[in-house]
């Protein structure tokens, strides 16, 4: 109940009508991500450490800050 | 009025040394070395560093930034940042940025500088040996080093106000900001069948409020060394983010954060409190939540999503631009496209996350792992699924995995490439780095909030900066043009 009153978007904004015409441009450059993801995964296989195990397992850092 | 909201950013940086002898400090050291041994830059002075000062009116006793202890490599560079080892990691420090826009330069720049770094110790290290830089925050094996952001405000401002209303912010923030990790590194967690977190540092995160920034990590830091005129300014430091990739990311981290201590400047909030009931509690149950849908409890017993929470303080910004206008966020252009920026990625995320992947390092980290463990039929717990996590934040391109995805960008390659060399304009950076440029040799040391001049006849000259609005280009560009040597531009700034 509460949680709904809190999820109640802010009243309408004069860019309303830019934000609509955004919404799909995010849309599409993420679909686009995906087609590409394709090849992407073709090219991690060529780049990923071989050894998965041992380069995970070396990576050890001294806490910092 | 809310005073400018110059930024910066702090990045210690995970250090690989392959075929090295495991220690990490040595190795940091080669690194930066390697990088700052033939440039025009100056050591740095530590006459003003108090990391032991508490925001809330104490000090600690006996508190040295470590560098001194251990006489590390610490210099500054013509772009007004500063390049160092600080405990066992290389540390770039950005120069103060008038903008989120260009803390986003600057901080790309850090990248550059650490790439070159890795070219130059590689061309004098022994045969089979590497240095590799990975910029992210945990080495999956509980142990984290930070990303710290710091943000100009009023000294006017009481401390517990700031820490009260800020904090909502930093809890709910990492849903576009976090730059997520494989599984958990909380002790005793393992069992609980955590595969993905939005975030790399959440779970580090123990207390609410205090000093430390190794142990017990506060949300709100409470250091209080400003680095400019105390009467006048704090510099909040802020120690709960993430390293990022993806530059929207980066814009949204310090644009959102700016504008919301804007809006606690300038009572902004109108009596709303968005005061969560256990922010140490949340802030881990937001991270371990992909699906953002996990309501946390407020102080008032309401529940919220970080999301709606988000929508909240959004809100509030949109209501502020619109009563006072942005120029404290560098100016109106780039304070709109914070705002804008906040709003898209918002609705993104509540649409659903894959589509703000361009902009969000988690979304981008997670839609990668989710292909690849399909590809491959893989377990949460394979390791090949960890070399990924990891090699998203290698930063040798050949590596890089982030550099292979089509993200979207806000800086020009080029302008990265001359914020390598060029200090900000509109800071305190300028007079510094130009400074520099021009005479390296006569540059004793410099810090954030003074130059010392070593001209070679008389005593070491300090030139305080103690305002980070001031020695700007438009303030002293001029008179440096002017002036053919350091002893004439002491004599004209004495005059």
């Amino acid at each position: 109940m509460a949680e709904r009153e809190l999820k109640r978007k802010p009243a309408a904004a004069p860019r309303e009508e830019q934000v609509i015409e955004e919404a799909p441009q995010t849309a599409a450059q993420g679909e686009k991500l995906k087609a590409e993801l394709d090849d992407l995964l073709d090219e991690i296989d060529e780049v990923l450490e071989e050894n998965a195990e041992e380069f995970v397992r070396n990576y050890v850092q001294k806490g910092g800050e | 009025m809310a005073v400018a909201k110059v930024c910066g950013i702090e990045t210690e940086y995970g250090i690989h040394h392959v075929g090295g002898d495991g220690n990490p400090v040595a190795s940091s050291s080669l690194l930066v070395n390697a990088y700052v041994m033939d440039l025009a830059r100056a050591g740095w002075d530590f006459e003003d560093e108090t990391p032991g000062n508490d925001a809330r009116g104490f000090a600690r006793e006996g508190s040295m930034p470590p560098e001194v202890e251990t006489h590390l490599v610490n210099a500054v560079l013509t772009n007004g940042a500063r390049y160092y080892v600080d405990h066992a990691h290389p540390e770039f420090s950005t120069p103060e940025c008038i903008s989120p826009l260009e803390a986003v330069l600057y901080d790309k720049a850090g990248e550059e500088v650490l790439r070159r770094s890795m070219l130059a110790v590689g061309r004098s290290l022994p045969p089979g040996q590497s240095i590799i830089v990975y910029k992210n925050n945990s080495d999956s094996k509980g142990n984290s080093y930070g990303t710290h952001e710091n943000y100009l405000m009023d000294r006017a401002v009481p401390f517990a106000r700031i820490a009260h209303l800020i904090t909502p912010h930093f809890v709910t923030r990492q849903i576009f900001t976090g730059a997520g990790k494989v599984g958990s590194e909380t002790p005793g967690a393992a069992g609980r069948d955590i595969t993905f977190q939005i975030a790399q540092r959440s779970e580090f995160f123990e207390e609410e409020i205090g000093l430390e920034t190794t142990l017990k990590r506060p949300i709100v830091n409470t250091r209080d060394e400003p680095h400019a005129d105390p009467q006048r300014y704090r510099r909040l430091h802020v120690i709960v983010g993430d390293a990022n990739m993806a530059e929207v990311a980066t814009f949204l981290k310090m644009g959102t954060t700016a504008l919301v201590l804007a809006l606690i400047e300038d009572d902004g909030f109108d009596g709303v409190d968005l005061a969560l009931a256990n922010p140490v509690q949340a802030i881990r149950q937001v991270a371990l939540d992909p699906t953002l849908s996990t309501a946390v409890e407020m102080a008032d017993g309401r529940t919220v999503t970080a999301l709606a929470l988000q929508w909240e303080l959004y809100g509030l910004a949109r209501k502020y631009a619109e009563d006072r206008g942005l120029d404290c966020l560098g100016d109106e252009i780039v304070g709109q496209m914070v705002l804008q920026r906040w709003e898209d990625v918002l609705h993104g995320l509540e649409t659903d996350p894959s589509q703000v992947a361009g902009q969000v390092d988690w979304a981008a980290k997670l839609q990668l792992l989710e292909a690849y463990r399909e590809r491959h039929g893989l377990d949460w717990d394979d390791s090949r699924l960890a070399a990924v996590d990891l090699q998203y934040h290698d930063l040798r391109p050949e590596r890089s995995l982030f550099a292979r995805l089509d993200t979207e960008h806000l800086v020009k390659a080029e302008d990265v490439l001359a914020a390598v060399t060029e200090p900000p304009r509109r800071t305190r950076a300028y007079f510094r780095g130009q400074c520099l440029k021009r005479w390296a040799s006569a540059v004793a040391s410099a810090n954030w909030d003074s130059l010392v001049f070593d001209l070679g006849t008389d005593p070491l000259r300090r030139v305080p900066m103690m305002d980070p609005l001031r020695g700007t280009a438009e303030h002293v560009e001029e008179l440096l043009r002017e002036c053919a040597t350091p002893a004439e531009l002491l004599t004209r700034l004495s005059g």
